[in-house]
């Protein structure tokens, strides 16, 4: 294997279609460039967070409006999700029946508009509680970060659609595939970015 | 106005909102010259649209240039954005130094908000619609170029960019006809621009432009460095680029890490403003020192994004007017490493005086400092690049000159800056202005006039008058020194930055100095255009179609000016550092190919200028809360992006046949060329062959 063959993450068609392998090195290297990019963004929202956490001008607080029950399930769909999304790059990639790979990106599709939902009960929720983004600073910062992450996945689960409509459409050609390898990316990365929303915004939250 | 639907279609206009009323209910000095700022705009666009009508060039434009995916037209678009924009800010510069220089225990002109928005527009434009696009644009018109590639990773982003940066300048120049700007400085601080505060629309005027130019960047960043990385031809290793490319890699690296935060200052602001939320507030737990630190994280790395760029074409610049190799190749791209890696470590001192303790003020300091180290050690590459050379004083090489020393007294005052107790000292003076001023006039803005006459021939085939390319950079020079010298001085004497009218009578010479500067710099501009069509109308005396008038090293002076579409007819392979150069010398650069293929380019495409207009037309209903146009201008976006992923005819293929037409025709053009000797290469005998001596 020479430097020139040493893939990036998320180049996955190896073998199975090396002309296609070939032309994704630079997309996906781009895209990689752009999910860098993302995460500075929720980086910099991760911190902002961290240091208006103390700003709650008297009103409502992590421990007050935080609840393991339901992020906990968010947590398992998201995850569950990737792994799904994992079987469809490799139904891809293996040359699987269209089909397949469509079946499982309805599944994440599915799970993704249920982490949708239950988030937004959530939202709805605290929102019954009066704690709205205007009411102090911690909220604005809660309200600035969280739902960002929900944008991307419901960005995510639009960008499915089209694959799907694009899978009917083309059949799984060059483009549709390294547009799979991106939303890939995508996916897994918005996984990410929650378990850093679970594990430093909702559980310390509520240890506290 | 009375009837309830207009309301919810203009959303907050009202016609006061428009300069001409204003002026026409109250012709003071003031509103007389926001209407007539208002009017140039209008006519300058009612002008361009005539001309284009009268000359039948609507199609032409549209299919040559506004849907072009070509690298390098999208390079010359961006150049001439900026030069537009350039124009307008330097005018308002001339505004606010005639202010200052009329308001000594006088009121002046224009008025205190009239006098705020100058600042704030002629920073905002400065830095987001001249630097960035001018430096972009020449960015992607030659990297490409330099590495032996046919275009950018991503034509069509390329494009995408470009045209968010011109809803920005856009947005720009509509809010000198609707409505005002913000007062709020180039940095937009908060509480200050909160609704709170400044419940009118030019903080969202400001808001919106600035968040497009900023996505801009990022897009451009991206396609630049994986262009970088990934199409470089073969034999193309990292250490074997032009000094140019490995400074344009490095300013792509800050653009993708360093816009992010600027993206994030913007929106959080707009949420504070169009939602309530409290980020950065007075009341309710907001804190503005994150708005602080958020723009400075985007800001300080942003002074070395402008900088890096014109580092390299420096290096391009001295090294081929000197015709000697740069020296200490490996030092500049180490120390152009360096300072892309220090850049984000220094945000803090743009705001020493704003509550830290003395330790982290400190360490911030001694960053600070230690970023002039590798700056330095290019200063002396270029310096011993230069030493025992075949030094011509041609334009671009004067600007070099005079970058070299200026840039040097404007770093020795930042070191005095970055020094905490002496910042408490003049910080908020005009002391800070002209240190700014005094590090991005010779570093951006000589570079990007060098780089302009540099390449130019490269671009359009025909070179610069040197002449008049002489009184212009003459201009600039002596006019940078008469308008900050003396911004020192007063900065030193306690006067504050961004006054609208002095109280202190013996700032007065300093102030006539300062203006008398700036008129001067005005006359750097107009000499520049004076230039343009100078050299336009003498252009078939000053040919260089063979494309190499300066006996260059980049690939970009192996093929024909202006180059065809695909750039190179065949791939090049490069088996070392300049070997164009070494080619001219030990082998035959011009030869005929073995044999030609046909290559595959992408088709023009709509989908960017739509892109464009949807966001302005998106932002400028942000900004009148015209709810309707901001949905129908998102969701068009939205369709736009999804249409297009469907799209799969995006390729031409130029047949072998063509190409071998248009490259045998060209090799046979230079064939009949006279070689051009280096003394003689200013004067029309210079064709773009360069003689080489044995």
């Amino acid at each position: 294997m020479s430097v020139g063959d040493a893939a990036h993450a998320g180049l996955n068609l190896g073998d199975t279609d090396r002309e296609t392998n070939a032309v994704a090195g630079g997309d996906l290297f781009g895209f990689w460039m752009f999910l860098m990019s993302d995460a500075v963004i929720f980086a910099l929202l991760f911190a902002t967070y961290g240091v208006m956490l103390p700003a709650t001008a008297g009103g409502p607080t992590p421990a007050s409006e935080y609840k393991i029950g339901p992020t906990f399930i968010e947590t398992l769909l998201l995850l569950t999700s990737s792994l799904t999304y994992g079987m469809a790059a490799l139904a891809m990639k293996h040359g699987a029946l269209r089909v397949r790979t469509s079946a499982w990106l309805v599944v994440t599709l599915v799970l993704g508009v249920m982490f949708l939902g239950f988030e937004m009960h959530d939202f709805t929720e605290m929102f019954a509680h009066g704690a709205y983004p205007t009411r102090s600073g911690y909220l604005s910062a809660f309200f600035g970060l969280v739902p960002l992450h929900g944008l991307h996945v419901l960005i995510g689960c639009l960008w499915m659609v089209v694959m799907l409509t694009q899978l009917r459409v083309f059949g799984i050609d060059a483009r549709v595939k390294i547009n799979l390898l991106r939303l890939g990316l995508f996916w897994h990365f918005l996984d990410i970015v929650w378990i850093a929303i679970f594990s430093t915004v909702y559980l310390p939250g509520l240890m506290r | 106005m009375s009837t309830p639907i207009w309301p919810a279609v203009l959303g907050r206009f009202e016609w006061r909102d428009l300069p001409l009323v204003r002026a026409w209910q109250q012709p003071t000095i003031n509103e007389l010259i926001g209407a007539g700022a208002g009017a140039i705009v209008i006519i300058g666009a009612v002008a361009l649209v005539v001309l284009l009508t009268v000359t039948g060039r609507w199609r032409w434009l549209w299919s040559e240039w506004l849907t072009s995916l070509d690298h390098k037209k999208i390079g010359i678009m961006y150049v001439v954005i900026a030069f537009i924009m350039l124009s307008r800010a330097l005018i308002e510069a001339n505004l606010m130094r005639l202010q200052q220089a009329s308001a000594i225990e006088a009121p002046g002109i224009v008025a205190p908000a009239h006098f705020a928005e100058l600042f704030s527009t002629h920073g905002s434009i400065m830095i987001f619609f001249m630097a960035m696009p001018f430096l972009t644009g020449v960015m992607n018109y030659l990297v490409p170029l330099q590495i032996g590639a046919r275009d950018v990773a991503f034509p069509l982003l390329n494009a995408i960019g470009l045209w968010l940066t011109g809803a920005g300048a856009a947005l720009m120049m509509i809010s000198l006809v609707i409505g005002r700007f913000s007062t709020g400085g180039w940095s937009g601080y908060p509480p200050y621009t909160e609704i709170e505060f400044n419940p009118g629309v030019g903080p969202d005027y400001w808001i919106w432009a600035v968040t497009l130019g900023s996505i801009a960047s990022t897009i451009a960043g991206i396609n630049i460095a994986v262009t970088i990385y990934k199409m470089r031809c073969p034999g193309m290793h990292l250490m074997r680029m032009q000094m140019f490319c490995w400074t344009s890699l490095c300013t792509a690296i800050l653009m993708v890490f360093a816009m992010p935060p600027l993206t994030v200052a913007t929106a959080l602001l707009a949420l504070d403003r169009y939602l309530g939320f409290h980020f950065f507030t007075n009341a309710l737990g907001g804190n503005m020192m994150n708005y602080a630190n958020l723009f400075w994280m985007f800001g300080h790395p942003e002074v070395y994004i402008v900088i890096l760029p014109a580092f390299g074409i420096w290096s391009e610049v001295v090294s081929t007017f000197s015709s000697k190799e740069l020296y200490g190749y490996v030092s500049l791209v180490i120390a152009t490493m360096v300072i892309a890696a220090l850049s984000f470590t220094v945000w803090l001192h743009h705001f020493f005086t704003m509550g830290q303790s003395p330790s982290i003020n400190a360490a911030f300091g001694i960053a600070t400092m230690a970023i002039g180290v590798p700056t330095g050690v290019k200063i002396y590459n270029w310096i011993w690049t230069m030493f025992r050379g075949e030094v011509r004083f041609t334009v671009p090489m004067l600007y070099a000159l005079a970058f070299m020393m200026t840039f040097v007294l404007g770093g020795l005052t930042g070191i005095i800056l970055a020094f905490p107790p002496l910042d408490y000292v003049v910080h908020n003076t005009t002391f800070l202005v002209a240190h700014f001023h005094n590090m991005l006039i010779p570093g951006t803005l000589y570079g990007m006039i060098a780089a302009y006459t540099f390449w130019f021939p490269k671009a359009f085939g025909f070179r610069l008058d040197e002449h008049w390319g002489r009184i212009a950079c003459a201009c600039w020079v002596i006019g940078f020194y008469l308008a900050f010298m003396p911004l020192y001085v007063l900065g030193a004497a306690g006067m504050a930055r961004r006054t609208q009218a002095v109280m202190e009578p013996a700032y007065r010479p300093w102030l006539y100095a300062a203006e008398l500067g700036a008129v001067i710099l005005f006359c750097g501009l107009v000499a520049l255009f004076v230039q343009l069509r100078v050299s336009i109308r003498s252009r078939d005396a000053n040919r260089v179609a063979a494309g190499d008038p300066w006996d260059g090293r980049g690939l970009e002076w192996s093929v024909s000016a202006p180059p065809p579409e695909y750039n190179f007819a065949h791939l090049p392979h490069v088996e070392q550092r300049y070997a164009f150069y070494d080619d001219k010398r030990k082998h035959a650069p011009y030869a005929r190919p073995p044999h030609y293929q046909a290559i595959t380019m992408p088709k023009n495409s709509a989908v960017a200028p739509i892109l464009g207009i949807a966001g302005a037309a998106t932002s400028f209903a942000l900004v009148w809360y015209m709810w309707w146009l901001a949905i129908l201008g998102l969701l068009t976006i939205v369709a736009t992006v999804i249409t297009r992923s469907f799209a799969r005819d995006i390729e031409r293929v130029i047949p072998a046949d063509e190409v071998a037409r248009t490259n045998d025709a060209w090799l046979e053009a230079v064939a009949l060329t006279r070689p051009v000797p280096r003394e003689l290469e200013t004067g029309r005998a210079n064709q773009g062959l360069a003689k080489v001596r044995a």
